[in-house]
C-alpha cells in the first residue's frame, strides 16, 4: 500500500504548562502566596503542596517555596480554595499591569 | 462456506469474522436481527467480545468511541432515527478518528411514523465525516463489513455500511461465507498509534483553539480548521485505499472489482440509470426489457457515496446522451443528493449528458418493475431541457 500517512493532524496534547496557550491572558485574579503562612515555606520541611497538586495548568512548583508560573497561571482561583492553611490570596490582576504613563 | 440467509445474519456474521471485540447496540427495526444474532455469538462463546447493552443510540455509538479510543476493535449497527439520535456522537466519531464500523439497515425517517425502508437515514448524515458504503446484495454486506474494518482501520475514520432495510435486512439470499483464517490473514490487527494509554498519557480532543498554538515541547500544534483539513484530505485519501483493499480482497477471496460504482451495460449504452443499494440490482431487470426494445439503456449503482469517487464516476457517465438518478431520498425543497452529486461532478465535461431526477420507493412505497420500465422508456423520449425539481414516481394522490 502507498505509504500514505493518514491523520497526521489529532486533538491531541499532553498535560504541562502552556499546553492550553498563553493562559496567563485570561487572568483577571492573581494567586499570590503568603510565604509565611505557607506550611512548607514556614516550616522549611516538604510537607503539603496541595496547590502544586491541584493546580489544573500544572503551573506550580513542588520548591520551597512553591512558585508559581503567572506566563500560564490562568486565575482560576482552584489553588486557594485548596490551600488547607489559607496562605493564598486572589488579588486583583489590574493592579499589577504596567502603568500607562 | 455457502450460506443461505438473511442480510442481518450476513451483517453479523461479517463483525463475528472480523472479530469486532467491543458491540454495543440498541435494537431498532429492520437492524434488531442483526444485533440479536451478534449477542447470541458473544453468549454461545463464538465470538470473544465484549457485548455492551445500551439504554440508546447515543450511548451505543458513545461507548463504540470509548471502546475505539481505548484500541478495541468496535462495531454497532442501527436504522432511521436511531441514526438521528446518535448524530452529535457520529460527527464527534468522525472528528476523533476512530475507525468505528457501523452497520445501518436503512429506513425512512418520522414523521410520520414508518419502518419501510429508504435512503434518507443515511443520506441525512452525508456531511458528519463518516465513510459510506452501500451494498447491494447479501454477499455486499458482509464483504462489505470485512473491508470496512480494514478501511476504517487504515485510514482512521469510521465506515458506515448501509444496507436497504427489509429488502435486504430481512430477505434470504444466498452468499458465500469466507474461512476464519482467510479473514484473519487478510485483515491486519488494530494497532492504534494513538489511544488512551496510562503508560502514555496524552489529552484528545479537548477545547481546541481557533488558532495554532505551541505544544508543550514548543512545537506547532493544529488548531482546529487544520485536524478538519486533514479529515478531509485522508478522506479524499481513502478512495484509492478502498480500491487498495478491494484488489486485495479479490485476490484472496475472487469477489469485488468494483469498490466504487457498478455499472450493467453501460458501456455502450446511450442512457444510464444512477441508483444506490439493492435497487441498482432490481434495475436490470428493467435494463433488460428495456434493451430487447432496442434502448441503448445500462444501470449504475454507487457502492461508495462519501467520500465521493467524481473520478470513476466521471468516467463512467461523461460521454452519454442521459442520466437518470432514482434516489430513495432528498434535500427537500431542493434535489436528491445523489443527483446533485452527480450534476457537480460532469460539471467541467464537454458535452454534458442531460440529467434528470426521480424520487420513489419513500417509506418503504413499493417499486414495481412495470413502473419503472414506463418511467424510463418515457424519461428518454422526452428528452426537453430537464428541470431541476425531481420527479416523483408512484405518487398516487396529490393534493
Ligand atoms: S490560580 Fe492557582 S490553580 Fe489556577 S492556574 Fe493559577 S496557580 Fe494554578
Ligand atoms: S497549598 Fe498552601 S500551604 Fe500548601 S504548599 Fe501550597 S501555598 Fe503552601
Amino acid at each position: 500500500m502507498k505509504p500514505y500517512k493518514f491523520s497526521n493532524f489529532l486533538s491531541k496534547s499532553e498535560s504541562g504548562p502552556g499546553d492550553g496557550g498563553r493562559t496567563g491572558s485570561w487572568r483577571v485574579l492573581r494567586p499570590v502566596i503568603d510565604t509565611t503562612v505557607c506550611i512548607p515555606s514556614k516550616t522549611g520541611k516538604p510537607a503539603c503542596f496541595n496547590c502544586w497538586l491541584y493546580c489544573p495548568d500544572a503551573v506550580i512548583t513542588k520548591t520551597i517555596p512553591p512558585v508559581i508560573d503567572y506566563e500560564y497561571c490562568k486565575g482560576c482561583g482552584i489553588c486557594a480554595q485548596e490551600c488547607p492553611a489559607n496562605a493564598i490570596e486572589m488579588q486583583d490582576e489590574s493592579q499589577f499591569a504596567p502603568k500607562e504613563k | 462456506m455457502h450460506m443461505i440467509e438473511s442480510g442481518n445474519v450476513a451483517a453479523a456474521t461479517g463483525v463475528k469474522l472480523a472479530r469486532a471485540n467491543v458491540i454495543a447496540a440498541y435494537p431498532i427495526t429492520p437492524q434488531t436481527p442483526l444485533t440479536e444474532k451478534l449477542s447470541e455469538f458473544v453468549a454461545a462463546g463464538e465470538l470473544a467480545a465484549e457485548y455492551i447493552p445500551v439504554e440508546s443510540e447515543h450511548s451505543a455509538m458513545a461507548v463504540c468511541i470509548a471502546a475505539s479510543s481505548a484500541g478495541a476493535r468496535a462495531f454497532t449497527a442501527t436504522s432511521a432515527n436511531g441514526l438521528l439520535y446518535m448524530n452529535e456522537q457520529l460527527h464527534w466519531a468522525a472528528g476523533a478518528r476512530l475507525p468505528i464500523v457501523m452497520c445501518v439497515a436503512n429506513r425512512g425517517i418520522g414523521a410520520p411514523w414508518t419502518v419501510w425502508n429508504d435512503h434518507q437515514d443515511t443520506i441525512s448524515q452525508r456531511d458528519g465525516g463518516w465513510i459510506q458504503i452501500y451494498a447491494n446484495d447479501h454477499q455486499q454486506i458482509i464483504d462489505s463489513v470485512i473491508k470496512a474494518f480494514y478501511l476504517a482501520q487504515t485510514v482512521s475514520i469510521p465506515v458506515m455500511v448501509c444496507y436497504d432495510g427489509y429488502i435486504l435486512s430481512h430477505t434470504y439470499m444466498p452468499f458465500e461465507k469466507p474461512d476464519q483464517d482467510q479473514v484473519d490473514a487478510f485483515l491486519p490487527p488494530f494497532t492504534p498509534e494513538n489511544m488512551l494509554d496510562p503508560d502514555r498519557p496524552y489529552n484528545f480532543n479537548t477545547v481546541t483553539l481557533p488558532d495554532v498554538r505551541p505544544d508543550i515541547h514548543g512545537q506547532t500544534a493544529p488548531g482546529y480548521m487544520e485536524i478538519r483539513h486533514c479529515l478531509h484530505q485522508d478522506m479524499r485519501g481513502s478512495i484509492q485505499v478502498l480500491e487498495e483493499i478491494d484488489k486485495k480482497f479479490q485476490a484472496a477471496f475472487g469477489r469485488g472489482g468494483h469498490p466504487f460504482v457498478e455499472p450493467y451495460k453501460c458501456e455502450d449504452a446511450d442512457h444510464v440509470v444512477v441508483c444506490m443499494g439493492s435497487l441498482s440490482y432490481h434495475f436490470r431487470d428493467v435494463i433488460d426489457l428495456l434493451s430487447q426494445e432496442g434502448l441503448k439503456i445500462g444501470v449504475m449503482g454507487v457502492q461508495l457515496y462519501r467520500p465521493f469517487p467524481e473520478k470513476a464516476i466521471v468516467e463512467a457517465l461523461y460521454q452519454k446522451k442521459s442520466i437518470m438518478v432514482f434516489e430513495k431520498a432528498l434535500s427537500y425543497g431542493n434535489q436528491g443528493a445523489l443527483y446533485a452529486d452527480i450534476k457537480s461532478a460532469l460539471y467541467p465535461c464537454e458535452n454534458r449528458p442531460e440529467m434528470k431526477n426521480f424520487i420513489l420507493g419513500l417509506g418503504g412505497r413499493e417499486i414495481k418493475t412495470s413502473i419503472l420500465v414506463e418511467t424510463v422508456r418515457n424519461a428518454v423520449k422526452h428528452t426537453a431541457a430537464s428541470d431541476d425539481h425531481p420527479m416523483w414516481v408512484g405518487l398516487k394522490c396529490q393534493e
